[in-house]
């Protein structure tokens, strides 16, 4: 699903050239459930831009699904992006003007959706979600654990086939990160593909692989 | 584009941005006010300007005698040039002459029909000058040539003056006034657009006046068209008037005092230069206020864009393209400018509405309107202009980096 050959990636800062990522190789197979670990620094939240096709890189190959992510126009990027992928951030990033339903419909509407299916299918996965009776609420009338599951019903509703997670449970308390983290297992088992940017070891170590970050490299600490 | 969605995002921003909204509506509705107000007066100047000239006939050159203030071939200066009847069989027979009259005037003529007395000027003139003094006759008719040949008494008074001699019947017609104990038959009662002193007239055919109040061949005035001359044409053709009065009447043709000449397409040109001027400068005023407008409208959605970077961001993430971006900013702005401008225009053409109503009857100013098509027109504009408006802020938002604009807290 995902493959990653000798990715490189630098930012300008100032005058000097940061290197962040220093040729990466990275595989995952359709239906995996990885996290990515790594302190801050480390580059993992690039690594998940540059994955979640929010950023472009500046050497090497990132095939998404068979399909050469590189020098992409935003037009080109916003429709892979809506069509492979599904994004949950710690902050829930959720739309504060608009309903839930609708928060978990915004992706259908880009992708052309009428208003009518585009509704059904929000409210049949904010059902999955347990939340169905909070489908008018506005994201401010619901608690942090009600909203990152509205966003990941957000990500799940245009069927991606892989999920980027940066720091999900961030927010959350230990509870409810234990409930988003079943739901992202169920999702998983559904045979979507999930990614998750942690730094909590907990959260990782209920993934079936853990890629650890160091300066910009992956590193296998059981090889040391 | 026009999808439920885009106008719920538009009525959120604007809910959640009550004043910032307002304050833009109003630059732009204030723009559209003001060049309607602008226009309108404009308008309304032009018609008063136009009206005071309906008076008398726009193209037409009307020459007074005068005295010399030159000596010329031995004469001393300060003659009196006196016009005569000559001189308007002459200047009749020139080509470019359409219609002509010259008037014999008598001041102050004591009219009475019965018991009822007025006091009137007689004006003794040709037919032309019906034509030529814009005299519009309501009932019978005006001087005739048959009138003039037979020397016969006859006169045609004004609604006026017939609603003060005959203020029972209000009929005139065909009844016989004495005017300074001469019976003179009414044939025709007319009304004037100039001003109410010119309703204070009585015409009398020329021929008449001259015989029966002392005027031998004398006359006072001569006037006459030139048909569709232009400016310069007319000028011309008033010189060569004057050049024939200065070779029959000796005085020097550069003695400007002798004969004065009123033309009155030099004073429409005149007048028309103004209105042209005052034309350009209010749509000067108005084009500017409109782009005071459009710069308060970019600036705001500029700042919309910097508020909403987060939920762009967001937008993006989620597989929103930059068109969906870029139309969502710029519908907005279409939506304020027209709403705006709507307003605008309306309270404009209400402004002008209650002005037209409570400005009557003052000159040079009259009807103040403006031509709906422009008025239409400037709204469009000025919502085209909101597109351009929203346009750079939209293709900036469009081009935000969605990591950045989610990092942004």
């Amino acid at each position: 699903m995902v493959e990653i050959n000798g990715l490189h990636k630098s930012y300008q800062v100032g005058k000097n050239p940061l290197h962040v990522l220093k040729g990466i190789d990275l595989k995952i197979e359709q239906g995996e459930m990885v996290s990515i670990m790594g302190s801050s620094g480390s580059g993992k939240s690039t690594l998940l831009n540059i994955l979640g096709i929010l950023d472009d890189y500046d050497e090497g190959t990132y095939k998404l699904n068979d399909v050469l992510i590189k020098n992409l126009n935003q037009t080109k990027a916003a429709q892979l992006r809506n069509k492979f992928l599904g994004f949950v951030f710690q902050s829930f990033n959720l739309i504060s003007y608009k309903s839930a339903a609708e928060n978990v419909a915004l992706p259908l509407y880009y992708q052309k959706v009428n208003r009518k299916k585009r509704m059904q299918l929000a409210y049949e996965y904010l059902e999955k979600m347990g939340l169905a009776d909070r489908a008018e609420h506005l994201p401010s009338e619901l608690s942090g654990g009600q909203q990152q599951r509205i966003a990941i019903a957000r990500a799940l509703v245009s069927n991606p086939k892989v999920i980027l997670a940066d720091e999900p449970t961030g927010a959350l308390d230990s509870k409810t990160s234990e409930d988003v983290m079943r739901i992202f297992k169920e999702v998983n088992k559904s045979g979507i593909t999930v990614i998750i940017v942690t730094h909590e070891n907990d959260i990782a170590a209920q993934t079936d692989r853990v890629i650890n970050l160091k300066d910009g490299e992956i590193y296998h600490p059981e090889y040391v | 584009m026009f999808s439920r969605d885009s106008w719920e995002e538009i009525f959120a921003t604007i809910r959640k941005n009550k004043l910032r909204t307002f304050l833009t509506s109003f630059s732009v509705a204030w723009g559209i006010f003001m060049l309607i107000i602008l226009l309108g007066s404009g308008t309304g100047i032009r018609n008063g300007v136009i009206d005071e000239f309906k008076d008398d006939a726009n193209n037409s050159i009307w020459l007074f005698s005068g005295r010399t203030s030159m000596p010329h071939k031995g004469l001393k200066p300060g003659r009196s040039i006196q016009f005569t009847n000559d001189e308007y069989d002459r200047t009749k027979k020139m080509d470019e002459v359409d219609h002509i009259s010259s008037r014999y005037g008598v001041w102050g003529a004591t009219v009475n029909h019965g018991k009822e007395y007025g006091n009137y000027s007689i004006r003794s003139t040709h037919p032309g000058h019906q034509y030529l003094e814009n005299t519009i006759i309501t009932k019978g008719r005006f001087l005739n040539e048959l009138d003039l040949e037979d020397r016969k008494k006859v006169i045609v008074i004004s609604e006026l003056i017939q609603k003060n001699l005959f203020p029972e019947t209000n009929d005139a017609m065909g009844k016989y006034l004495n005017v300074n104990g001469i019976p003179f038959k009414v044939v025709g009662i007319y009304i004037d657009e100039g001003s109410e002193s010119e309703m204070r007239n009585l015409y009398i055919p020329i021929t008449t006046g001259q015989t029966v109040f002392n005027g031998s061949n004398r006359i006072d005035q001569l006037m006459f068209t030139v048909g569709d001359a232009t400016l310069e044409e007319s000028q011309a053709i008033a010189e060569e008037v004057r050049q024939d009065l200065a070779r029959v009447h000796n005085f020097d043709p550069q003695d400007q005092r002798a004969v004065f000449v009123r033309n009155l397409m030099e004073n429409m040109k005149t007048y028309t230069d103004l209105l042209d001027n005052i034309r350009i400068f209010i749509w000067v005023i108005g084009i500017g206020t409109i782009l005071a407008g459009i710069v308060g409208v970019s600036n705001i959605m500029l700042i919309v864009v910097k508020e909403r970077t987060k939920e762009i961001g967001i937008k993006k993430a989620i597989g929103a393209t930059p068109a969906n971006i870029i139309g969502q900013i710029i519908l907005e702005a279409i939506f304020i400018t027209s709403i705006a401008g709507y307003v605008g225009l309306v309270g404009g053409v209400f402004v002008l509405q209650l002005m037209a109503e409570n400005i009557q009857g003052v000159d040079f100013f009259q009807n103040p309107e403006v031509d709906f098509g422009v008025a239409i027109t400037s709204t469009l504009i000025l919502v085209l202009a909101g597109v351009f408006a929203g346009l750079f802020p939209a293709t900036r938002a469009a081009s935000i980096n969605p990591v950045i604009a989610l990092r942004e807290e």
